[in-house]
């Protein structure tokens, strides 16, 4: 029977490891992601007649910026300042706070104009 | 350990490009939500085990929520079904073709993205913690305030004016869940 | 001899994992961790089915199930065959794939918030850094899974029950979450194993667990309301209110997909009420020292069986509430009373120096009268306007 005092080592060190260092991926992988989700939303939002559906495209511009962030912090030869994941705290944040005005502006908007639909609500008259 | 890398990035992406391709708009939205997953098991790969999580409770608990709430609250009277996308969508697409194209180009000719070796970074919730509580008091107070006022503006903009004629029954399920995301910030 | 037996389950996993050859021990390792959540839990949803069955019975005199079995207690064992064999109805014009989806993310959040929890001494399946906002993320995840579910079904009774439920998990989310910050706030870690661990000093030879402290009585009550609003269960169950939407956002499901929605409502309440035993009642420990003896994970499990005999309890014998009710009880009484608590916790740990005598006394008196006073407060306020009428009470003759 093992002694528990080496076994909880040992259990730590199983436990402990298994969000997996990716080291064999190099940076500029996640930022051709992050470069791909950002067309992909950008082309959305700019494409779709929808206003939520824009909305959602903008999110996801959000999300490849924070990608970004976080990526270029892991490569950093700095990574003891954690100001890559600060930034992308706070951008969540943001994000949070600009979906809940953004979502109750399209409300208020398909209120007034029966529509979400971009394209006819153009007229800046009320 | 790359193959762990391209199955998030397949899931990633394809969450993304269905969200803004499909017809139906809660399709749209749980398709976003794969995104945002996907995205948060980056996150979880790089070592940012807080901000990952943050992302799946911020995202995926509350805005991909208080989207498909905003879906239901605008379906109502739509007319016979109109075209996807609007009329304009080749200047779009090739926009955002340009803005890809342009990106790529960048991060393949420059010398700082093609790191291979990363240092062993770990932004334990103790460093960030202390860190928040020092150098970035300023910008968390900041945020608590930003939240505070979108808070109060979400629910005066989303209020049913006094003269509006729509029914009172959208308006009380719009007035309960749109406040509640950035209260749960906090 | 005593430690031998309180970690039999962490030696026979050693074991087991050292018969395997290097490589495999890692997988091994996780295999082990994942099987038995996976085999506890369900096993313990099949008892508390027939134990909640009987309770509910015993409360409204009558019998509960009797017939299949010894007392009835193959009960589930039934249940289970009828559910299994029962035809999978999906409407026609239901959205299949999201249809189909909707139990599968609904239990999958479930099992994965039940395994930052610690069982017992060294036994937590995984203890991750963010271990506690691990288990919010996740179990913010099921909102989606009710929504998929509620609108998939295309039934005007199923989109309702789950825009209730998801407006009520939503807004108890924030009382749940600032209950727990207040231990956070005072143990300085995210991590479960590091709460449970603080919980594990002594006065004498009584526990420092958070719960005999008087925030941490509070942040229980509080957070033990909030946890019945988020796993749905009654007097918050308006979602699938039977008397008035039928089943909410169940309706349209049958056979397995149903038992599914079952089970991960039940592991959901396992999930929570472990996740209260990790903040208040000490997670593993004994609550004195004398009674150490006894196995923690014997602790863990009898304070589990304690908190789901409290919410079957609290289900046969509160009424449901009406959905103002429940939107003014969480954004007006438990959002300004959590974040009371905030601070009195806070005041607790300040006053923590106090070394005359009778300060004990001095600061629970002095945290009591700023939690009761707000509390008085708030809730005659609240209540001002609907006073009750004297009861009377007509009988038959």
């Amino acid at each position: 029977m093992p002694h528990p005092r080496r076994f909880r080592a040992f259990l730590k060190s199983n436990d402990r490891g298994d969000i997996t260092d990716m080291t064999s991926v190099p940076l500029h992988y996640y930022l051709v992601v992050s470069a791909a989700l950002f067309a992909i939303g950008l082309a959305g939002a700019l494409t779709r007649r929808n206003a939520i559906i824009a909305l959602i495209g903008i999110e996801l511009m959000l999300n490849a910026a924070n990608l970004n962030f976080i990526a270029f912090w892991r490569y950093s030869p700095k990574a003891e300042a954690v100001t890559g994941v600060m930034f992308v705290l706070f951008s969540i944040g943001i994000a949070a706070a600009e979906a809940a005005v953004g979502l109750a502006l399209i409300i208020a908007i398909y209120r007034h104009y029966r529509t979400t639909n971009l394209d006819e609500i153009s007229s800046m008259k009320g | 350990m790359e193959v762990v890398f391209f199955i998030i990035t397949v899931l990633t992406l394809a969450g993304a490009i269905a969200a803004m391709s499909l017809r139906h708009l809660v399709h749209c939205a749980l398709c976003l939500a794969v995104a945002f997953g996907g995205l948060a098991a980056f996150y979880l790969q790089l070592n940012a085990q807080f901000i990952g999580f943050a992302q799946i409770l911020v995202y995926i608990g509350a805005v991909a929520v208080l989207i498909v709430f905003a879906i239901l609250l605008t379906r109502g009277i739509e007319s016979a079904p109109q075209p996807l996308f609007s009329s304009a969508w080749p200047v779009g697409l090739g926009v955002a073709l340009l803005v890809f194209g342009s990106l790529v180009f960048a991060i393949q000719s420059s010398s700082v993205a093609q790191q291979q070796a990363a240092p062993s970074a770990q932004a334990t919730i103790r460093t960030i913690g202390s860190q928040l509580m020092t150098n970035f008091v300023l910008p968390l107070e900041l945020i608590a305030l930003l939240l505070t006022a979108a808070l109060i503006g979400a629910v005066i903009i989303a209020m049913q004016e006094p003269s509006a004629k729509s029914t009172p029954m959208k308006d009380h399920a719009a007035s309960a869940p749109i406040p509640s995301v950035p209260e749960e910030q906090r | 001899m005593v430690e031998a037996i309180d970690q039999i389950f962490v030696i026979a996993k050693h074991w087991v994992v050292g018969q395997f050859p290097a490589a495999w021990q890692s997988f091994v390792s996780v295999l082990l961790s994942i099987v038995p959540i996976l085999m506890v839990f369900p096993l313990l949803f099949a008892v508390t089915t027939i134990v909640e069955r009987k309770a509910l019975g015993r409360i409204q005199n009558r019998f509960g199930p009797n017939r299949v079995g010894p007392w009835g207690l193959l009960q589930p064992v039934a249940d289970g065959l009828k559910m299994l064999t029962k035809e999978d109805i999906i409407p026609r014009p239901a959205d299949r794939i999201v249809h189909f989806l909707a139990p599968v993310a609904l239990i999958v959040p479930s099992l994965l918030a039940l395994s930052v929890i610690p069982y017992g001494r060294n036994m937590v399946p995984i203890d991750l850094d963010a271990g506690l906002l691990f288990f919010f993320a996740v179990g913010a995840g099921t909102e989606l899974a009710v929504f998929m579910a509620g609108w998939s079904s295309r039934n005007k009774y199923s989109l309702l029950g789950a825009m209730r439920a998801i407006a009520q998990m939503v807004s108890y989310e924030i009382p749940l979450i600032l209950a727990a910050v207040s231990v956070v706030m005072l143990v300085g870690s995210l991590s479960t194993v590091g709460i449970v661990e603080a919980q594990g000093e002594r006065y004498g030879w009584l526990l420092k667990w958070h719960l005999f402290t008087p925030w941490g009585l509070a942040g229980f009550v509080l957070f033990m309301i909030a946890a019945a609003a988020e796993s749905n269960r009654a007097p918050f169950d308006i979602p699938e209110g039977e008397s008035e939407i039928i089943a909410g956002y169940l309706v349209e499901y049958s056979g397995f997909k149903f038992a599914l929605f079952f089970l991960g409502e039940y592991l959901g309440l396992f999930a929570i009420s472990g996740l209260a035993i990790t903040l208040f009642l000490g997670g593993w420990h004994a609550p004195f020292s004398f009674l150490e003896w006894i196995p923690s994970y014997v602790w863990f499990f009898g304070k589990l069986s304690a908190l789901v005999l409290l919410f079957i309890w609290l289900r046969g014998t509160l009424p449901r509430l009406r959905i103002d009710q429940l939107m003014n009880l969480a954004w007006k009484f438990m959002l300004p009373m959590s974040l009371i608590n905030i601070v009195v916790a806070a005041v607790w740990h300040y006053t923590a120096d106090w070394q005359f005598t009778g300060a004990l006394i001095c600061r629970w008196l002095l945290c009591g009268i700023l939690f009761g006073a707000p509390y008085v407060w708030l809730g005659s306020a609240l209540m001002g306007e609907n006073k009750f009428a004297k009861r009377t009470y007509r009988f038959a003759d």
